[in-house]
């Protein structure tokens, strides 16, 4: 019996040997392990066995089935490795340098920046609207204190339509419309708008001049408002938008919307405030023009100029986009030349 | 325009400030100034010679040789000037000094030692004569340095003209120099004017203004026996530092006064004008101005002429004829306010725009007409003192402005400005400006001043500009409001339309791109597309692109046109605007619409045209969480760009919100031949008619379902939407859902047919469906399809 049992095992390490696929450890298994196995002979021998060494005759019987069992479960484990080796080494490497297909999709560059503008003054509780571009003269001049004989409103620099609407000039012609929209604001609240839109200005193009281009416009309305805030909400403003601790100075400047009005000015990122070639040596950039709302605009947009001020100011939102990406001619934006606008992948 | 400050001096005194500081201050209190000039700081040791001898040049015949008397020596000099001659007095630059970039040193000129330079206007700076020498009056000691007597030395600021559009009071240096003595707290001295009530016994001069509307106020006087003819040499400094040409002394001194009062003067030559009619043409007539061009002048454009012979354009030029000349010895002094649009409109028209138009055009004092005619008097007897004062100072004021007051209080300028400014210097500020105020306590009555009354200033809120900009917008304390904290919701649109443009950027890789809101006629040419006629454009610089776009398809197929060189795919889109043709009450139907195209050269025709299906599906799950249908359309087929047969109109619960189409072949060989070109429409406005649906969860069923897949033999012709028609027909509570595989067609397997596997899927909410229930409904939906002819393939 004992003979046999080594026997058994010394069959089984030489078959093992031998065997180099799961479907040959899966025969060997069979052929020691399986119903008529050789070690489940020895097992159903045992009966034929004297009850004295029945006991310890079976004891060695099932613990060469533990060792056969274990010994397979590791040759499998082997073998399983043995295949992975094989495939990562017959893996092909890769050329990770060549490029990918797939193209990339991408906003326009007004797209981008407008919207990161819009998600500050969202941040401050603004509230976006939107304007026609085809508009009334009455929302793009008089609703604005511009009267019919100011030279603004000569023929030169507007689109005038045969129906006797014009393209908007300035985004300054929603105004009225928005203030109609909400009408004064509740006692202790505030109107925050933001509108940005297109504008258009009849005039020959070149790399500084397009016909068509972008602004924003905000305005913020209630009793209290006065130019301390404006001053102190542009300061915060055009600190979120240039990413830096902004400098703003404000002078005076004449818009018919608005009284006071001012020219603001930003200290110069590229010299800091000292003086160079950018800011022509002031150490100010012109940025923007703004100002408090004139009584009379506040009144055609019915709202009662005694009781409410507010203040408005514009943005070159096509001048900011360039500046941001420093493109030098304008009239990338309306060119639809896409060797130029894939590459806004923001 | 450039202010000089020795002539501001004249006004205010500027002694012991410093001028940068003070310019600074200007810029951030009134008007923005864009540079600064330091003048005649580079001319050093220039001083009054006398030419005692003059020699030909040994080795030229352009050069002399000079003596030159300074008082303290006589200096010997090579001259190539050709106006040198014996006794001339001349600005000599001493060795050491200098002339501009020039140090003067010894040197030698064509062989001959030179030790120092006798000088031209020019080189001097203080005009553009470089003929010759500058010759001087030989009444200053020899040796006497020329900045005695010539303000050589000045610094003259450029203000910018555009930020003075609103400020008639700022186009003279008086006007300026009332700002600048508010910001430097020192008085403004009275005009030094003649006194012209002693000329009122004189007879007048025949004035009549015809058109009361197109003039305010016409001041006149003549002026006769004038001699002198060349303006002395510091009103020629001045006026070539503020940019005018010095000409003669009657012309330079109606410029003068203009720089330094804003009021335009016009001199007409007294012999030649002496009767005054103030009115337009009632037909176009022709007039030569004095600069010698023949214009073509309307019957809008005031005129000034005597009886019937025009004379000079209003505000605008004077004529060749009846201007003064060299041999001009009496003059009729013009100093008139005519209405400032219409002097601008007629300056637009004629195209002529001058110094005297520009300054009208900002709606001028009229009270400054007559101070213009007695300061011209009091400067040109100082000037000339044998003058005579010819005719009483005729005056027609025929149109006032009127009288503006204003009441406010302090506690109206504290709510506007957001900070505490006090009472007295309300006052203070107000007072300096001109204002005539009346104050009690914190109230205020505020006359405005004559200056600032024609526009300028007419209300409250114009007052507090007032206050705040001499009080300095850089002194304000500043804070944020005080306002109730309110949540504020953005509206569904706006953010609707990122979330597209996201989408379709970065899920389908399209570029987003702008075009212009009306058709580019020369490119749609080019494509072969037919645009239909709408509202145009009546004075555009481009007037071949007049029409305003009806739809944004064309521009977006020119701009694949444009790119179709370079790239094979090509994929943008556009949320734009296109006006629909007119509503009802005469304005413009403005649509915002999403415009899509895709190209490309990889795809067939087919795959490109359900790539852009499924892209709109994509969006409008997007944007309403609503699955849109589709319908064979016919209404867009009229537009030569759109495929008569693949078009197909989206809708949206029913309501056509835009179609999407094949290009037309026509069109699309013009582009590329090989590209494979669809293009899509959505108006969004109709697209957000529809409301979002809300998302809504469904239970899944915990039992197991079970999928069959049917393959359906149909006619070519069938469309799968007609399947589904049938499928819902068969009532089965547990058929939960059937979704498309595939589409299979081949000519020789099943000619005239295709096969359209399906599969659907069974199951139920409550329990595991047994197989022959299952069984049972295919037998039932089999049955159903089959009596719409769809056989099992």
């Amino acid at each position: 019996m004992l003979e046999n049992l080594e026997q058994i095992k010394l069959k089984f390490t030489e078959k093992l040997k031998e065997v180099n696929s799961k479907e040959e450890l899966e025969k060997t298994r069979v052929a020691f392990l399986g119903k008529k196995g050789m070690v489940t002979e020895e097992l159903k021998n045992l009966r034929n066995l004297s009850s004295e060494v029945k006991k310890a005759a079976g004891i060695q019987v099932n613990t060469l089935k533990h060792e056969i069992e274990q010994a397979i479960v590791e040759y499998q484990k082997t073998l399983e490795e043995r295949e992975y080796q094989k495939e990562i080494n017959s893996a092909e490497v890769y050329d990770y340098s060549i490029p990918s297909e797939q193209p990339t999709g991408t906003l326009h560059p007004i797209t981008i920046v407008q919207r990161q503008i819009e998600d500050i003054f969202k941040s401050m509780g603004f509230i976006i609207e939107d304007g026609l571009e085809i508009q009334t003269e009455y929302n793009n001049f008089e609703a604005v204190n511009i009267p019919k004989n100011h030279p603004a409103r000569d023929m030169q620099d507007t689109y005038y339509l045969e129906n006797g609407q014009i393209l908007k000039t300035h985004t300054s012609a929603a105004q009225n419309t928005i203030m109609r929209k909400y009408g004064a604001p509740n006692s202790g609240e505030t109107l925050k708008v933001l509108f940005p839109g297109r504008c258009f200005r009849n005039e020959n193009m070149d790399a500084s001049h397009e016909n068509t281009f972008f602004q924003l416009e905000g305005m913020m309305i209630g009793e209290d408002i006065s130019i301390s805030n404006l001053i102190y909400f542009m300061k915060v403003l055009l600190t979120e938008v240039f990413e830096r601790d902004v400098k703003v100075r404000l002078r005076p400047g004449f818009f018919p919307f608005v009284e006071p009005g001012f020219e603001l000015d930003i200290n110069c990122a590229i010299c800091g405030g000292s003086g160079c070639p950018t800011c022509k040596q002031s150490g100010w950039l012109e940025l923007l023009p703004c100002g408090m709302i004139h009584p009379n605009v506040l009144k055609m947009g019915g709202i009662d100029p005694e009781k409410y001020t507010g203040f408005a100011f514009g943005l070159g939102l096509t001048r900011l986009a360039m500046m941001k990406y420093n493109i030098k001619d304008i009239r990338l934006f309306n060119s639809g030349n896409l060797k130029q606008l894939r590459q806004f992948v923001k | 325009m450039f202010i000089s400050m020795n002539w501001i001096s004249e006004f205010t005194d500027l002694s012991g400030i410093n001028l940068k500081e003070l310019i600074g201050r200007f810029t951030l209190s009134t008007a923005e100034v864009e540079d600064i000039y330091e003048l005649g700081r580079d001319i050093k040791d220039v001083v009054v010679g006398k030419i005692i001898a003059i020699e030909n040049h040994p080795n030229s015949k352009k050069l002399h040789l000079l003596k030159v008397d300074i008082g303290s020596e006589v200096v010997d000099c090579v001259c190539g000037a050709p106006n040198v001659f014996a006794g001339a007095v001349v600005p000599f630059a001493k060795l050491g000094g200098q002339v501009g970039d020039l140090k003067i040193e010894e040197v030698k000129i064509a062989g001959v030692p030179s030790r120092g330079m006798c000088c031209s206007e020019k080189e001097l700076g203080i005009s553009e004569d470089n003929s010759g020498l500058m010759i001087l009056e030989d009444n200053y000691p020899l040796g006497t340095d020329i900045k005695v007597f010539m303000q050589i030395e000045d610094t003259v600021f450029e203000v910018d003209n555009k930020s003075l559009t609103n400020r008639p009071d700022l186009w003279g240096h008086y006007g300026i120099a009332r700002e600048i003595s508010v910001l430097t707290k020192r008085p403004l001295k009275p005009l030094d004017v003649m006194d012209t009530s002693v000329f009122k016994e004189l007879p007048p001069i025949d004035v009549k203004v015809e058109d009361t509307d197109k003039t305010f106020r016409y001041s006149c006087i003549a002026v006769s026996n004038i001699k002198v003819k060349k303006s002395p040499i510091n009103m020629r400094i001045r006026l070539t530092y503020c940019g005018m040409r010095p000409i003669n002394l009657l012309a330079d001194l109606t410029n003068y006064l203009m720089m330094e009062l804003g009021q335009p003067m016009h001199a007409f030559d007294y012999g030649k004008v002496s009767k005054i009619r103030v009115k337009t043409f009632p037909e176009p007539i022709d007039f030569q101005t004095l600069d010698g061009i023949d214009r073509k002048v309307d019957t809008n454009t005031l005129m000034i002429c005597d009886d019937k012979v025009p004379n000079c354009i209003a505000g605008i030029m004077g004529g060749e004829l009846s201007g003064i000349s060299e041999e001009t010895d009496s003059v009729l002094l013009e100093s008139a306010n005519f209405d400032g649009t219409s002097v601008r409109r007629s300056a637009v028209r004629l195209g002529l725009r001058t110094d005297a138009s520009s300054r009208y055009e900002k709606t001028l004092d009229p009270e400054l007409t007559i101070p213009a005619i007695q300061r011209f008097l009091k400067l040109l007897a100082e000037i000339d003192p044998g003058v005579k004062v010819a005719s009483s100072l005729t005056d027609c004021y025929v149109k006032h402005y009127d009288t503006i007051t204003i009441d406010f209080d302090k506690a109206y300028v504290d709510k506007y400005t957001g900070i505490d400014i006090s009472s007295d210097r309300i006052e203070e500020t107000l007072t300096a400006l001109g204002f005539d105020l009346t104050r009690k306590g914190d109230s205020f009555k505020a006359v405005v001043p004559s200056w600032r009354a024609t526009k300028d200033v007419t209300m409250k809120a114009d007052i507090i500009e007032e206050i705040t900009r001499i009080y300095g917008y850089d002194n304000f304390d500043i804070r944020s409001t005080k306002s109730l904290l309110i949540p504020v919701r953005q509206s569904e649109k706006r953010e609707n339309e990122y979330r597209m443009k996201l989408m379709l950027s970065e899920r389908y890789a399209m570029n987003e791109v702008h075009s212009y809101i009306w058709y580019e006629s020369k490119l749609n040419k080019e494509m072969g597309i037919v645009t239909e006629p709408n509202i145009r454009v009546i004075n555009s610089v481009t007037a071949e692109n007049d029409t305003i776009r009806s739809t944004m398809v064309p521009s977006l197929l020119g701009f694949i046109y444009k790119n179709a060189d370079t790239y094979p795919e090509m994929g943008i889109f556009e949320i734009g605007r296109v006006a629909d043709g007119l509503k009802e009450d005469g304005l413009a139907n403005e649509r915002k619409r999403l415009g899509l195209v895709m190209a490309s050269k990889t795809m067939n025709e087919k795959e490109v045209y359900f790539k852009i299906k499924e892209i709109i599906e994509q969006l409008l799950l997007t944007a309403k969480n609503t699955v849109p249908s589709f319908a064979a359309n016919d209404t867009f087929g009229k537009s030569n760009y759109v495929h008569p047969k693949n078009c197909t109109s989206i809708l949206l619960e029913g309501n056509e919100i835009g179609y999407f189409s094949v290009l037309n072949p026509r069109v699309r060989n013009n582009i590329d031949k090989k590209l494979n070109v669809v293009f899509a429409e959505i108006d969004l406005e109709r697209m957000e008619q529809t409301k979002t649906k809300p998302l809504n969860y469904k239970e899944v069923s915990k039992y197991p379902g079970v999928t069959v897949d049917l393959s359906l033999l149909a006619e070519k012709s069938i469309r799968y939407e007609e399947i589904v028609e049938t499928v819902k027909e068969y009532p089965c509570e547990y058929l939960q859902g059937y979704h498309l595989i595939d589409i299979f067609e081949d000519e020789k397997l099943l000619p005239d047919k295709k096969s359209i596997t399906i599969r659907f899927e069974f199951g139920s909410m409550e329990r595991t469906l047994e197989g022959q229930e299952t069984n049972a409904m295919v037998e039932g939906l089999l049955q159903t399809l089959k009596e719409k002819g769809l056989e099992l393939r």
